[in-house]
This record gives structure tokens, sequence and C-alpha cells, in this order.
């Protein structure tokens, strides 16, 4: 186990690039990707890992950044709305299925969304669509536009 | 030639959203800005007799720390009766009690931990019934020593009553006294949250020259302004608020209150910005709240259903401050009866001082909280009659000519029509007649049905405003004080704008970010009212804009004014469109072939005003308090498990007069999120408060809302009759699908149980307490 303390340098691999940033040990990953490297899609819902508003894809799965330390992530893959480039399936699927209204959750939403898609190719069953998706909380929608834009992404 | 209106065009925003290049408030550099946070109230009731300061200020990187003693100031839009941070008193569990800064979020969390406060507990009240008992504790010592920003505003001294609305109208003792059947029911609906998913956050700073600029997640920019100006005595044009994206308001960011203490802050550390973001737990436990409601009904009917009489009273919980809860209890007696004829009234709503986090206005203003009662007891009603609950209700709707409680004729145009929905519903919920069908052992279906109506309870004197400046594609940026919070408002007025212009929407930009001194004053962003308040200023804005090509037109093409028509991104003359000139030639005036310069640059201005509303008589309550009503019919169908008092939402259906459909995706999705927080509040939500009135554990893990999975089938369907009085017909909808949702669940319920369910929420165990009350049940 490493041993951290005061600032350290560490190198986070963040959509494609390795960047280095100075952290205390203390520093989430959700606060590091926001205020220093300027990717403020994850957002801060709640910090207790309830509403899933700061999830980044970490090594191809669903991560809340809130409960992850950026010193945890050092030497894994991170992946986040911003580094999807606009290119993914899952962002017009939302923008069809007007799967957001505020649109605070979404990026949580997409994250999970896209790393779905990765681990699951094929459109799974509904029960493991809720089982991923019920990490995150909307407070806009019905859930019934998101449930459509996870068909969509599956059948564009 | 319909170009936008009617069409499911897309949010403005949705691009941005799905990207994660949506800017909101915390979303900006923060290099250079200092932390603020907040010390709470560890009581509900309690006299601070000192606080220590000395080991938050002596910690490193700490710049000030501030206490009640800092600000003499009080604060609130109708009664200023709060400080922004106690003073002497703190009288509920989370209220600020201190502010530190500091250099960085955590040097500011910590220095808060070393602050000590002295506290002598005093005398707690956390329901309406309690506080209006004799010998309840005085929450505030002088209710009628505060100033009072509104006329119609009557705290009762010696009272814990912050204001009473009355309405009466025919006889209603007697007209109770002649009705054969008569049922009387008492209700208690508990305080909540409105939990949007961005908490409360707002950034201050002031400028070498005093000028007071905050960036905020607020759904009333230019309240924000006129409070600071009102209590710092700041001239209101050097205060600059802006707003970027809002995740999420439902009501609770109309009310002023992150913005005060950051400015506070800032001002105590020489204007420097400071960012001040409330953590989930204070933005529920220190933030205003939903409202909690007792409530006592009596309704009188004749032995085939109709309603003659009824005597309700309302008892608002607005918590330890007022905000706007005098007005939610007005805006609860003018609509008191939901939307039924009924000759002979009696109401008296109270807003009653707590122990609570106090209130603000939530999504539909205090109406899912009374529609709750007054649908119940028309379900017993429907029930003592031995009627199908729809058509009972079909039997009471209010038609062209019925008076509303506050004795306004209804008309089409005005109210809308009630028994269509009705009648809607019936098919769109595959109705079953009321009755619970038993599917297996213990386990049966049953179905509820809940009415709801809606006016605006505004100042009479609210204002909006549109701006729309010509790019020289022949596009225009469309500039107005609305705020977009997930509602397509800004979406819907570009396409009001377009249908005018004949143009394509894209090609009207919105300005989104709201700022202050560029966008021109809209009261707020609420009631509902930006496509009735800002849609008026945006079709006077376009009309102006037409009025200006016309006149330049007529010079360029050497015609009459009146010929000439405006659309496809050109202007002609109607009797040789041949010859026509490209809007984008002439928005910024038209040059000839001859390099004659005509006219000048287009600018569209529209303003607006709200019209021809009154104060209600202080007596009878008679008077219009809104421009428009917007009202429908929800059903709920739910299987519930007898024996385990568990249940499954299977379907809800929503039928809305909605005037006109200005967009039917938007407007859909807008009444199904509307739905969706109405059961996720009635099924789950309530603040849990131990017995000294102290929230437990306020965050997301232990208060519950709806997540995916849980949801019911949603169906949502309109009728359409226009309100001539607004733009295209519309009427206000963005609150309205939540209203009749707690009470259809309830009324769905209470059938599934055969247990009258008069307590929200409604959580297997609240059903399981009602049955075990009533049969001596045990686990």
């Amino acid at each position: 186990m490493v041993r951290y303390e005061g600032m350290v340098v560490i190198s986070l691999h963040v959509n494609g690039e390795n960047r280095e940033v100075a952290v205390r040990p203390a520093d989430l990953l959700l606060t590091v990707l926001r205020e220093q490297l300027g990717l403020t899609a994850a957002k801060p819902g709640c910090l207790n890992g309830d509403c899933g508003a700061c999830t980044v894809i970490v090594d191809g799965w669903p991560v809340k950044s809130c409960l992850m330390l950026a010193v945890e992530a050092e030497g894994h893959t991170i992946l986040t709305v911003e580094g999807l480039g606009g290119t993914a399936a899952v962002h017009r699927a939302f923008v069809d299925a007007n799967a957001f209204q505020c649109g605070y959750c979404t990026p949580g939403f997409l994250m999970v969304c896209h790393a779905l898609m990765t681990r699951h190719p094929a459109m799974p069953g509904e029960s493991v669509v809720e089982e991923w998706l019920a990490s995150n909380l909307c407070r806009c929608t019905s859930y019934q536009e998101i449930r459509s834009a996870v068909e969509r992404m599956y059948a564009p | 030639m319909n170009t936008a209106v009617g069409k499911s065009v897309r949010r403005k925003e949705a691009w941005d959203k799905v990207t994660g290049r949506a800017k909101y408030t915390d979303d900006f550099p923060i290099a250079g800005v200092l932390s603020a946070r907040l010390l709470t109230s560890a009581h509900a009731h309690a006299r601070i007799r000192g606080i220590d300061i000395s080991g938050a200020l002596a910690l490193e990187g700490v710049k000030a720390v501030l206490t009640g003693a800092d600000c003499p100031e009080l604060f609130g839009p109708l009664t200023r009766d709060r400080p922004a941070l106690a003073r002497d008193v703190a009288r509920y569990a989370g209220e600020p009690v201190a502010l530190a800064v500091a250099q960085d979020d955590y040097t500011a969390e910590r220095a808060v931990r070393l602050i000590r406060v002295e506290y002598e507990p005093l005398p707690i009240s956390l329901t309406p019934s309690q506080s209006l008992a004799r010998g309840a504790p005085l929450i505030h010592a002088q209710v009628n020593g505060y100033r009072k920003n509104a006329p119609d505003i009557h705290p009762e001294p010696g009272t814990n009553i912050a204001g009473r609305y009355r309405i009466r109208k025919g006889d209603s003792g007697n007209a109770l006294r002649r009705c054969n059947t008569v049922v009387r029911q008492r209700f208690f609906l508990p305080p909540s949250d409105h939990m949007a998913m961005e908490v409360r956050t707002a950034r201050a700073e002031i400028s070498s020259g005093g000028d007071v600029i905050i960036t905020t997640s607020s759904q009333s920019p230019y309240s924000v302004r006129n409070e600071l100006s009102e209590a710092f005595l700041i001239p209101a044009g050097k205060i600059q608020v802006r707003v970027p994206f809002v995740g999420g308001g439902f009501g609770g960011k109309a009310s002023v209150m992150p913005e005060i203490l950051a400015f506070l802050a800032s001002r105590r550390v020489g204007g420097k910005p400071v960012r001040l973001t409330m953590p989930r737990e204070q933005d529920m436990a220190a933030a205003p709240g939903r409202i909690g409601l007792e409530a006592d009904i009596t309704l009188g009917a004749s032995k085939d259903g109709l309603i003659h009489a009824a005597e309700l009273t309302y008892w608002l919980d607005c918590g330890a401050y007022t905000d706007i809860s005098p007005y939610m209890t007005k805006a609860i007696a003018v609509d008191c009866t939901g939307p039924y004829h009924v000759e002979n009234l009696s109401c008296d709503a109270l807003c009653v001082y707590t122990n609570h986090t106090y209130a603000t206005s939530y999504r539909s203003f205090a109406h899912e909280s009374y529609t709750y009662c007054i649908e119940r007891t028309l379900d017993m009603l429907a029930d003592r009659c031995a009627l199908d609950p729809l058509e009972l209700r079909i039997r009471n709707a209010i038609r062209p000519g019925s008076l509303t409680p506050t004795q306004v004729e209804c008309t089409a145009a005005l109210t809308g029509n009630l028994t269509e929905c009705l009648n809607r519903v019936r098919q769109l919920s595959q109705w079953n007649g009321g009755i619970a069908t038993p599917i297996k052992k213990d386990t049966v279906r049953a179905m509820g049905v809940s009415c709801f109506w809606k006016t605006e309870n505004p100042p009479t004197d609210a204002i909006s405003g549109a701006l729309v400046t010509c790019n020289p594609d022949g596009s225009v940026n469309l500039h107005t004080g609305v705020v977009e919070m997930g509602d397509a408002g800004q979406t819907h007025l570009a396409q009001m704008f377009a249908e005018k212009l004949k143009i394509d929407t894209d090609k009207v930009h919105v300005v989104m970010p709201v700022d202050t001194r560029t966008a021109p004053e809209h009261w707020k962003t609420v009631a509902s009212l930006t496509e009735y308040m800002a849609g008026h200023a945006v079709v006077r804005a376009a009309d102006d804009m037409l009025c200006q090509l016309r006149a330049i037109g007529s010079q360029a093409l050497g015609c009459p004014a009146e010929e000439i028509e405006v659309a496809h991104g050109r202007l002609y003359s109607i009797k040789n469109p041949e010859r026509f000139i490209a809007l984008k030639d002439i928005v910024r005036g038209y040059k000839s072939a001859t390099g004659e310069s005509i006219g000048e640059p287009v600018l569209g201005r529209g303003g607006y005003m709200l019209k021809g509303l009154v104060m209600l008589d202080p007596e009878t309550g008679e008077g219009r308090t809104g421009p428009q009503w917007t009202l429908g019919a929800q059903v709920v169908e739910v299987e519930a498990d007898r024996k385990t008092c568990t249940y499954r939402i299977l379907s809800a259906s929503t039928v809305i007069d909605i005037g006109a459909l200005l967009n039917p995706e938007s407007m859909r999705s807008m009444l199904a999120g509307g739905m969706a927080m109405g059961i996720s509040m009635a099924s789950r939500e309530a603040f849990s408060y131990d017995a000294g009135g102290i929230p437990r554990l306020p965050n997301l893990r232990t208060y519950k809302i709806m997540h995916i999975g849980q949801e019911p089938d949603y169906r949502v369907d309109f009728v359409e009759t226009p309100d001539c009085a607004s733009p295209y017909g519309v009427r206000s909808y963005a609150e309205h699908g939540i209203i009749g949702m707690p009470a259809a669940l309830g009324n769905a319920l209470s059938s599934a149980f055969g247990r009258q369910l008069n307590t929200l929420p409604l959580t297997p165990e609240t059903i399981w307490r009602t049955r075990a009350e009533d049969v001596h049940d045990t686990l």
C-alpha cells in the first residue's frame, strides 16, 4: 500500500491523456477532475455516494467519483462525459428521448449508460438495466424518458 | 402558416447538457475564490448564550468568521422576520448560526468545527396544532414588530399565527344543516424537501467601484438584487446578479438565502470573491423546504352527490420563518375547494410558525397539499353516496358560470374544461369504477382519481420583458430574464417568436444565462408563468420588430407598409412576392443598390405587466389573484398486498387542459416529471425528526426519492381549450403534473386497504399504523 503525505504529484489517465496534478491525499477524484482539470461535467450532488451525479467510468466500470480518492485513481483509466467527445451513441439517445430537463444528473446517467453498453454490447433485460441505473437519481424526469434513451442507445 | 408553435422543437440547450458543456454556478474556475461554510443550530429552539470563534480564527487560512452580531438586517420577501445568521435565538435545527470564510473548502470546514456555541434550549413546537395550543412557546415574541413588504399580511400578536386568509361565500352553516350527507376528516401532511439535484450555491464579490456581483443558482435573480438592495441599502443598479444553468429548482431556489450569506462573507473580506455551497445535509436542513399542512375538511352534499356546502380549515406549517408562506396560505384559500362548484363555502387558511426548517414555494405552491385533503374527502363522500368517485367529480365539476371560491366567474377560456378531462382520463387510465379488485389471496388492484386546478398568486404588478437583437445572417438573439432550470421555457419562448416572424426556431438564439444588467426584468421563474408572462413580452417584441421591418421595407420596396409580409426569412409585398429583401439584408438597416442607406438597425422590445389582479377582500376573500387557471384530472392504479401493507404503483395518468399544446414532447415530459415528483413525495418523502425536533440524518441515503425501477407507467393526454388572453392560448402547466398525484395515490391505497389514509407519506408503516389503530393488529 502506498502511503501519501502532504501534497503529492500524481498522474491521472483521463480521457485518453496523462495529466499531472498536485493533490492532497484526502482530495476526492471528483474535486480534482472538476477543480484542477476543469472537467466539470461530473457533479457534486451529495458527496455521499447516494445520487450518482458524479459518476465517471474507471477501467470500464461506472464509479461515483465522490467516493474515490484521486490518489486511488492513479494507474487507472478514467473516462468522463467530456471524453466521449460528443460522438457516443448515448448522447443522441438522450437528446432524442428528451431524457433530461435541468441536466444536472445527466452526465452521471450518461456514464452509467455508456458503461452499460460497453459491458453489455447487446441490449440486456429490464432487470439488468434497472440494476445499473438505480444507482443514480433524477428529480426532473419520470425515468420513462431515461429508459427510452437506453433503448435508443442500443437501437439508434 | 405554422412554423414553430405546436411542434416538438428540441430544447435549445440539449446538446450542451449531454456533452457536459452546460455550465452551472459551481462549474466556473475557483482559483482565487474563498470558501464559506456554515455552522448550523444543533437545537430546534434555543437561546444563544455565547459564541466563541477564537479557535476558528486562529486556524491558518481562515479569513473571517461571522455571527449574527455581524448582520443586524432581517430578510424575507413578505415579512422581514429572518436573520441571515441567528441572533440571540435559533428557531430551527439547521438554522445558520455562524459563517467561516477561508482559503479553501476544507479549511472553512475545519474552522466551522472549531466554533463553540453555548445554547440554552427552549420549549419547541413541531406542528401547527402544537403552536396554536394554549401555552405554546412563542416562536417570535413580536410577530407584529417586523417590517412587511406587502399590505395583506397580518400576523396576530401574542400567537404563532403569521397570517390568515378568509373565504366566505353563501351561508355554509345553514347549508350544511340541510345536507343529508356530511363528511368530516382531519389531515396531517408533514414537511418534505425539494431535493433539486444541484444544491444551493452562490458566489459573491464586490468590485473596487462598489458593484456587488452575485453568481447564483436561483430562480429569482431580480429578487436577489431587490432583497440585497433593500436590506443593505445598496442602489439596485449597483447589484448585478448572474444565473447560469440551474440544476433544478422546484420553487426551492425562488427564496433568497445563500446569496445573502455569500454577500456578507465577501463584504467582510474586502469584496474578494467568496463561494458558499451548501452541502446536501444543509441544503435539506438549513435551506427552506416544503410546507407541512394540517386540515379539517367538512363537505355537505345531497344524496345524488351534489356538494352544497364546505367548511374548510387549513393550518400551514411554515416553519420558523415566513418566507413566501403567507402567500401559499392565500393560494390555498383562493383555490380551496378544488375545481368544484360549491355555493356555500367558508374557508380559513392560517400560516403558523413552528420549529421546523422554514418553508418556501414548492412545485405547485401548496396545491399538492390541500388537494390531498379535498380529494380524499371527496372519495369518502362518493362512498357515502354509493357513487363512482369519478362520476361524483363530473357531477360537481366547475363549469362556465360557476364562481370560484373568490367569486371569479368561470368561463371556458379562463378555467378550461374539467368534464372533458375527467371523461378522457376515464379512457386513458381504463378506470375501474373505483372498486378494488382481488387478484389473489391478500392482493388487490385499486385505482384512485383526483382532479386539480391552480391559479397563480403573483404580485398584482409582476413584470416581464424581452429584447431581441439581430445578426447579419438574419437570425435573432432573444434576451429574457427567464432562468433555464429544466422546464424548456426559453425554448418555448423561441417558438413563440419564430411563429410570429415565420422563421425557423433554429434562427432564434436564446441567451440562456440571465444577467440582471442585460436581460429585461422577469419577476421570477416561478408559478409556471414563463409562457404567459414572458410569452406576452416576446410576442410584443416580435410585433415591435415586425413594425420596424415593415417601415424599412416600405421605403426600400416603395410600397405601403400594410402590404409588407415577413415570412421564410424574407420581406416582400403581398402584391408582388417575387420582389423581396432577405431579412439578413434589412435587420441592420437597408442599403439600396445605389448605396443609399434606409432605416436603422432593428431592435425588438417587449414589456409586459400583469393587469386586473387585486388583493383579496379581507372578509369574504372576493377578488382575482391570478391571470388564468389550469385544471385537469389524474388517476393512479396500484397493486397492494393487504397483509404486508406494501404496494406497487402500476400506472399514473394525467389529462390536463393545457389551452394549447405549444410543444407536445417537452410539455408531456414536464407533466410526467411532475407526476413522478408527486408520487415520490407521497409514497416515501418526509423529514424524520427526533423528539427534540432535530432532523435525523438529512441526506439522500435516508431520505429516499424514487429511483428507476420504482416508477409506474406514466400516461399523459391533453385537452386544448384556449385561454384567449394568453399567447397562443397556452395555459400554465409546468408545475401541474404533481398536484393531484398524492391524492390519487391516497385514494387508490385507501380503496385497496379499505382504510382512510389521511397522513403522508404513504409508506407501508403509515398504512400499517392506520390499520393497527383500527383493528388492534400487531406485528
